[in-house]
């Protein structure tokens, strides 16, 4: 792919203008985890800053830093005043942040859907006691700004009536209208077609030549190559490196997104046997935003770790509800060893041997109410190891929720302790235990280690593998590509709800088909 | 900055919050009776007086508490699935209706055969009453808070209509009643000469199996569940419509045998005015009772007796009797406030160190 950009909107090299913030060791601790890590940043007049990284490289984190939704654990934010000179921004102040000319753009709008455009914009901005509206003055604005800026916006019309793009055209009026100087967007693009993608850019190009300062998230190389000055990239919520778009290429930033050094590969094991699971050419379709599946073809066999990669909302959750059971292909087949399947139910897929853990283990794990043993056994109530008549046996289950605490190392006071009151690894150990307890033939490993400490995330890798020694078959998705080349047998990369195997375990190839560029 | 924290729940606390919070809501309920003018002790004396003051009206409190007893396991029980019934009060009158329509000499038999036939038609309408609200609700993602709520007018407006035309007494004068109950179809008396009915007995058997359905079996494994997280539990294949559906119907058939105790129990015939709310008062019932079926017990007999002790008591020096409701909804409050305390904790924070 080229670099230059298609219909003659080249930005300004700008970069010269004085720098109007200027982030320093910007530190931002969530328990053990460490999301930002001494992270510095500036940003200069008319510049368009891209922010790269992948999923919880820490991206929004600091964004939200900026915009004092979050306090920082370390570090100092300066901006520069209307005069131009650096002042401290007080922490954890979104008002002060608008107030020294911050606007942020949500990923998911902040929008009244029942107000109008105009009453959305003016929303804050407004005496709460004061007796009369100035509407007319402050529609005049609202049009000066939108025929300066370019963006045009129906102002009488119902938020909830307009389309994406208008809506979020809304949410930048509101921030210009509060005399944003600098801007920032997360992930701006997401939930645009592309021609609307385009559209912003421009306009954002040009309110950069004005003399606005924008900073945006993305995952898209394109857009990021075609529309930033500059190029800043995140991982693991460190400063990796930046560099100007002009002499970027795409497999530099591909590189500094994934990192440089290789997992040594997996260790030696059996060859893969028989299939246990086929895909071939399921569409599902998504929700929302989020990619669904298209024409996915897919052979998991035993002893085989199958890793799915990617950035999120490119299928994967059509995906795991496809082979949780929870949704029918509307085309193409599925089947598990060899059997064609007709029924997608949950019960008839965990009766098939499919062992589930899932994304959101606290929304679909467990039930947070009820205890340790009851929802170890939430999978099987039919089994006479559970029941007896319809009544629980509730006497086996307790012997046998002591045995998972004591073999998956669950840190529980007892079998009979409500599940809310766990951390996130010893439901996540709970669900290992239901999950490898039933010897699962095909397993669905859905970001599995995500938010667990090294203990947890170590349990889950050494289940997993085990199960693949035992002769199972495992699909792990994870947007962790360490994660992926570690453990993986084999690689594929969903994007757009297409799944493409991936060639070579190159960090660079493999984060270029993440991003939607042919490796 | 103050942090709310989930805290280990303790048998202790869950026994004793209830109970604390209906003692602190007859002591709250010393102000409004001062500020009417009234003695308070010798006020709550007579409240004391008014249910245990002799056999007669320990029998009516217990009467009182019959219904209660069954509205209020209708609601918990459905509510336990988060099956939000508001619906008891119309599904009363339908069990009540459908014992009317087998029990007034459409069919001759033995008590034996007569009364269980009454008790299933009752309990039958009730479960039906509530089955399309959830049917909707699993079909549509109808609110069966507002379907059950709006169906109680239908059925009420319904069993008028049916007192006024093919189920009025020929004999009663022209009043818009049933005819009787024949008498093999009655429920028998508990105590000679009192009104308490065998209703009472129905509704702390079916305390008792509820308790232990909820507990102890795999199907009340997965109404709790589906109640607390159904996207858990259709991850881990449970059918969370047809579980919702059985909740619906056990919850339905309990507040239509509210019903038939009444009118086969009490009354001996149906008339528009059968229930003072006995199906509302479930919802309060139940939530005293934290939706525990042996609580509903408990719960039932508290506001049975604070309305049979503030009825005699307001007669007795003439303040107002709507000093129960007070006390009730009073008992309510104080039971929701004692709740949360005993599953959560307030912790002082130092501003900062708080994330997403």
């Amino acid at each position: 792919m080229s670099q230059t950009t298609e219909g003659g909107t080249v930005p300004p090299r700008a970069g010269a203008g004085e720098v109007v913030l200027e982030m320093a060791g910007l530190t931002k601790r969530f328990g053990a985890m460490l999301a930002n890590d001494r992270i510095d940043l500036t940003l200069r007049r008319g510049e368009v800053l891209a922010l790269l990284g992948e999923n919880g490289a820490g991206k929004t984190t600091l964004m939200n830093l900026l915009f004092g939704h979050y306090l920082p654990d370390a570090g100092q934010i300066r901006v520069a005043d209307a005069a131009g000179a650096l002042q401290p921004l007080p922490p954890g102040a979104p008002d002060a942040a608008i107030a020294a000319g911050i606007g942020m753009v949500h990923q998911h709008f902040t929008l009244a859907h029942n107000l109008t455009a105009l009453d959305n914009i003016l929303l804050g901005t407004e005496p709460l006691f004061a007796l009369r509206r100035d509407r007319r003055a402050a529609r005049a604005r609202v049009r000066a700004l939108m025929e300066r800026s370019g963006l045009a916006v129906a102002l009488e019309t119902q938020v909830g009536r307009l389309s994406v793009g208008e809506r979020q055209r809304v949410e930048i009026l509101k921030a210009l209208y509060r005399g944003a100087r600098i801007l920032i967007l997360d992930e701006p693009t997401a939930v645009l077609t592309p021609q609307e993608a385009d559209r912003l850019f421009e306009t954002m190009s040009a309110m950069a030549a004005d003399g606005l300062s924008v900073i945006f998230i993305s995952h898209k190389l394109r857009e990021v190559l075609a529309f930033s000055h500059r190029i800043l990239v995140l991982r693991q919520g460190r400063n990796v490196g930046g560099m100007a778009t002009a002499e970027a290429d795409e497999a530099a930033i591909a590189r500094l997104m994934v990192g440089e050094e290789s997992p040594p590969p997996p260790a030696k094991r059996e060859a893969p046997g028989a299939p246990l699971l086929v895909l071939d050419g399921v569409t599902l379709p998504g929700e929302g935003a989020r990619a669904g599946l298209d024409g996915v073809s897919l052979t998991v066999r035993a002893h085989e770790i199958v890793g799915i990669a990617g950035v999120s909302g490119n299928g994967q959750a059509a995906l795991a509800a496809l082979l949780s059971g929870l949704a029918a292909p509307a085309a193409g087949t599925m089947s598990l060893a060899g059997r064609e399947i007709r029924r997608f139910t949950p019960a008839g897929f965990l009766e098939a041997g499919v062992g589930r853990i899932p994304e959101d283990r606290h929304h679909d794990g467990v039930v947070g109410a009820m205890t340790l043993s009851e929802n170890l056994v939430l999978e099987e109530l039919d089994t006479p190891e559970v029941t007896s008549g319809g009544f629980l046996r509730r006497g086996a289950i307790r012997a046998r929720a002591r045995a998972a605490i004591a073999d998956y190392d669950i840190r529980a006071p007892g079998p009979d302790v409500p599940v809310r009151l766990l951390s996130g690894g010893n439901i996540q150990k709970l669900i290992l235990a239901r999950v490898f307890g039933r010897s699962p033939q095909l397993i669905l490993a859905n970001q599995p280690t995500r938010g667990l400490d090294f203990g947890a995330a170590g349990a889950v890798v050494r289940r997993l593998l085990e199960a693949r020694e035992r002769g199972a078959g495992v699909v792990l998705i994870s947007e962790d590509l360490d994660e992926i080349l570690g453990l993986a047998d084999r690689i594929a990369v969903l994007q757009g709800g297409r799944l493409a195997e991936a060639r070579s375990r190159d960090r660079g190839a493999i984060g270029m088909m993440m991003v939607g560029q042919a490796a | 900055m103050i942090r709310i924290e989930p805290r280990a729940p303790s048998p202790l606390v869950n026994l004793a919050v209830p109970v604390l919070a209906a003692l602190v809501a007859l002591l709250l309920a010393a102000i409004p009776l001062a500020l009417a003018g009234a003695d308070l002790g010798q006020a709550f004396a007579l409240m004391w007086q008014g249910v245990f003051g002799s056999l007669f009206t320990v029998t009516e409190t217990l009467t009182r508490a019959a219904p209660l007893i069954l509205t209020g396991l209708a609601a918990a029980f459905a509510f336990r699935a988060r099956l939000w019934n508001i619906g008891g009060e119309g599904q009363l009158y339908l069990g009540a209706l459908a014992a009317v329509a087998v029990g007034t000499g459409a069919i001759s038999a033995p008590p034996a055969v007569m009364i269980p036939l009454v008790l299933l038609a009752g309990a039958l309408a009730g479960a039906l009453a509530m089955a399309l609200p959830a049917l909707l609700k699993i079909r549509f993602g109808a609110d069966e808070v507002v379907t059950t709520l709006l169906l109680n007018f239908v059925v009420l407006l319904f069993v008028q209509m049916m007192l006024e035309g093919p189920f009025k007494d020929p004999m009663g004068m022209g009043w818009p009643q049933s005819e009787p109950i024949v008498d093999a179809a009655m429920l028998p008396p508990l105590v000679e000469r009192m009104r308490l009915h065998a209703g009472l007995l129905i509704g702390l058997v079916l305390a008792l199996v509820l308790h232990v359905v909820l507990g102890r079996t795999a199907w009340g494994l997965r109404i709790r569940a589906v109640g607390e997280n159904p996207a858990a539990a259709a991850h881990a294949g449970i059918p969370v419509g047809r579980t919702l559906i059985g909740a619906a119907l056990v919850s339905g058939g309990l507040a239509g045998l509210a019903g038939v105790g009444e009118v086969a129990g009490l009354k001996g015939y149906l008339t528009a005015d059968l229930s003072p709310g006995y199906g509302y008062a479930g919802i309060v019932v139940a939530m005293l009772a934290r939706l525990s079926p042996l609580g509903v017990v408990a719960a039932a007999l508290f506001i049975a007796g604070v309305f049979v002790g503030a009825d005699s008591m307001s007669r007795a020096i003439g303040v107002s009797s709507y000093l129960a409701d007070l006390v009730v909804a009073i008992a309510l409050l104080t039971v929701l406030v004692g709740g949360f305390v005993s599953q959560y904790r307030l912790v002082r924070v130092r501003a900062g160190g708080e994330g997403a």
